[in-house]
């Protein structure tokens, strides 16, 4: 059932804003009809979480900051998150703006296409238009349908066929500012045998009740490699939203990584459709559950080619009264034969009064295939504490230790050294 | 360290949950010694080597535990082992993530304290050097530790770090157990090459086989939770040729585990 909320924009507003960043009819049909949609949808089913009263259209769509002319200008909070005299690929969000992006001739040259949403709908509308919301459709639910109506940037990566990139490309998103939005769109394009890596980082400011809500799709052609991690360490402040799904052709390979570290109530959907033979998903998620954050994050593979393989790994770690659910999803469609879909949720209890929760669930309608799963809640084991301390390590580094041994497996995977430093500095801030 | 270590155990009672363990143990170990405390199973050698180095099962109800001293009952785990007690554990944890060589240097850091951290270069060539006398492949530095490590190998990770660490009295509990004959040489080269003036060594063993490697000045027999015969070497090579049941007989005791009436 849908809530009724009294939305702070309409599609004037909207308009306004499409038009002021000359993006072509047939998307701002999609705004409008989204908008249309938003009122109409009820809100995405979650598995035990109940998000009606959470902050999902409470915000001011378009706040709008000025664009940078260089790297160095960038703010101290997005200035941490990368290494700016290093970075040469790079898009920064701040809000409804595109605040600084700048990509080297090099990738140019190799046709490689990374830039803003905004500039990708005017430069290349037909490109867009062929595969945005064809993983994720507006329609899907109210988020969705929101996120249609008032997205407010975002990424458009396009590799063409046998193109390797070798540096990861990297985008920051940041929130700030009372009721501010972060409505960023990623739309990642590897065609046949092209191979990419795209990092991104959600930071927030100074502000009250703000909200994200992104939508990452993916497309992996036949025989390409794409790597996506996401590290978000966004503000209680935030309620944030994220739905991402990856759809992978013949022999292609998907992999995420990804660090939820916020600090405020989180949905998170990570989904890969496994379309093509032999095409393979690698999913790697650890989060911190910390204070009073409600968090549901969901992993999921949905395998149709045969022979296609997957395997999912998400570690959550439990302070104060937080509560996670973990789900992981493993769906085997009739006819992927020799399909092999492999899962594990590890949930560590740090406090008596928080809750994790582990699902997993296999859904599997052909024969012929191999799944597996396996969940854990446990504590920190006093054994382990003890053997840690007869080396003459205090209590409190022993736990350390062993925390941060039990995401090690997930942070370790993070490719580029700043966003996994950055990711093990959130770690130390979040578990205190 | 100038003073020798002199690690002293006074009628020292333990019980887990609620059955008493050890029963009224005295022991002496001072720098430049070696002690084998030998027995049959299930007498507590075990139960006394984790009482000491304070593992949370076991309750102390009676006696005293000094370090050069100092009261060690009175100390947490991490203390002891700075204080200068090592044990090098029969079953030590497989701690996921956390890989040897940082867990080695957050070690030898807690031991050295703050600001007086030793430096990567130095822990490394240390590091390098100990392996190589103790055979261990390069990769162990990196592997997490001791997770998925054979028996043999988790036994050569506890000589390691005891290397490293340099602790001034060393329990050794069963350190030779599930060892093969090439293996236990190493490891007992690894020991031997520790032994000095200002070290203490207790060696806790089933067999005599390790004694041969490890030559001792003192061997002591445990029985119902405590040392019931003291002798030099000579003896663990009566009780390997003749087995306990002559001590069992000499002292009139039938049942030698912990679980007999007394």
């Amino acid at each position: 059932m849908s809530v009724d909320v009294q939305l702070r924009f309409g599609s004037e507003a909207i308009t306004e804003y499409s038009k002021a960043n000359q993006e072509p009819a047939w998307f701002l049909e999609k705004r409008l009809a989204g908008l249309k949609a938003a009122g109409e949808l009820p809100l995405p089913a979650l598995e035990k979480t109940k998000i009606d009263k959470w902050n999902t259209a409470g915000f001011d769509p378009f706040q709008t900051t000025a664009k940078i002319a260089s790297a160095n200008e960038l703010s101290d909070l997005v200035k941490g998150q990368i290494d700016v005299d290093s970075v040469k690929n790079l898009v920064v969000q701040k809000n409804a703006s595109a605040v600084f992006q700048a990509v080297t001739d090099e990738l140019k040259a190799k046709g490689v296409i990374f830039t803003t949403l905004a500039d990708a709908l005017q430069n290349h509308g037909e490109l867009v238009q062929k595969y945005m919301y064809q993983v994720v459709a507006p329609d899907e639910h109210k988020l969705s349908a929101l996120h249609a109506a008032v997205v407010n940037g975002g990424v458009f990566l396009y590799v063409p066929k046998n193109v390797e990139v070798d540096v990861p490309l990297q985008a920051v998103y940041e929130v700030a500012g009372d009721q501010a939005l972060l409505c960023p769109h990623v739309l990642i394009v590897a065609e046949a045998n092209s191979k990419v890596t795209y990092v991104d980082t959600f930071v927030s400011g100074e502000g009250k009740d703000m909200v994200a809500n992104s939508i990452v799709e993916v497309f992996v052609g036949a025989g390409a490699s794409v790597q996506v991690a996401s590290v978000r360490s966004l503000s209680a402040e935030v309620h944030d939203y994220s739905f991402r799904r990856a759809t992978v052709d013949r022999d292609g390979k998907m992999e995420w990584i990804l660090g939820e570290m916020n600090d405020g109530n989180t949905v998170a959907n990570n989904t890969t459709i496994l379309k093509g033979t032999g095409s393979n998903a690698l999913t790697k998620s650890i989060s911190v559950g910390t204070g009073s954050q409600r968090q549901n994050l969901t992993s999921q593979v949905q395998h149709i080619g045969t022979h296609s393989e997957s395997d999912m790994v998400s570690k959550a770690v439990m302070t104060g009264e937080a509560v996670s659910i973990l789900n992981g999803i493993t769906k085997i469609e009739k006819g992927a034969e020799k399909a092999n879909g492999v899962q594990a949720e590890n949930i560590l209890m740090l406090s008596d009064k928080a809750r994790g929760d582990a699902n997993p669930i296999l859904l599997i309608d052909e024969d012929d295939v191999k799944a597996g799963h396996a969940a854990s809640v446990g504590r920190v084991s006093e054994e382990s504490i003890y053997y840690l301390m007869s080396r003459g390590i205090s209590r409190q580094d022993a736990e350390r230790l062993i925390i941060l041994g039990f995401l090690d497996p997930v942070v370790s995977e993070i490719p580029v050294e700043e966003v996994r430093n950055k990711l093990r500095q959130a770690l130390e801030r979040k578990l205190g | 360290m100038t003073a020798v270590p002199h690690l002293q155990i006074k009628n020292l009672r333990a019980k887990i949950e609620d059955k008493e363990i050890l029963k009224g143990l005295n022991l002496e170990i001072k720098g430049g010694e070696v002690h084998a405390i030998m027995g049959p199973n299930g007498t507590g050698k075990s139960t006394l080597a984790s009482t000491l180095m304070g593992h949370p099962k076991y309750e102390v109800t009676d006696g005293e535990v000094l370090l050069n001293g100092d009261d060690l009952l009175e100390m947490e785990v991490d203390e002891r082992a700075r204080a200068g007690l090592f044990l090098a554990m029969q079953y030590p944890s497989e701690i996921s993530g956390v890989t040897n060589s940082d867990f080695l240097r957050s070690a030898i850091n807690a031991r050295r304290g703050e600001g007086n951290e030793i430096s990567l270069m130095k822990f490394i060539r240390e590091m390098d050097k100990k392996m190589k006398t103790l055979e261990m492949d390069d990769s162990f530095a990196h592997r997490y530790l001791n997770e998925g490590f054979s028996g043999g190998e988790k036994k050569r990770n506890e000589i390691l770090q005891m290397m490293l660490l340099e602790p001034s009295i060393c329990i050794l509990d069963e350190i030779d157990s599930g060892l093969d004959i090439d293996a236990l040489k190493i490891v007992a080269n690894g020991v031997n090459e520790m032994r000095s003036a200002d070290r203490g060594f207790l060696i806790i063993t089933h067999y005599q086989r390790l004694l041969n490697y490890i030559k001792p000045d003192f061997v002591h027999v445990m029985m119902q939770g405590r040392i019931v015969k003291s002798g030099g070497p000579e003896l663990a090579e009566r009780l390997e040729a003749e087995g306990y049941d002559w001590i069992k007989e000499e002292l009139g005791i039938e049942d030698e585990t912990v679980n007999a009436n007394v």
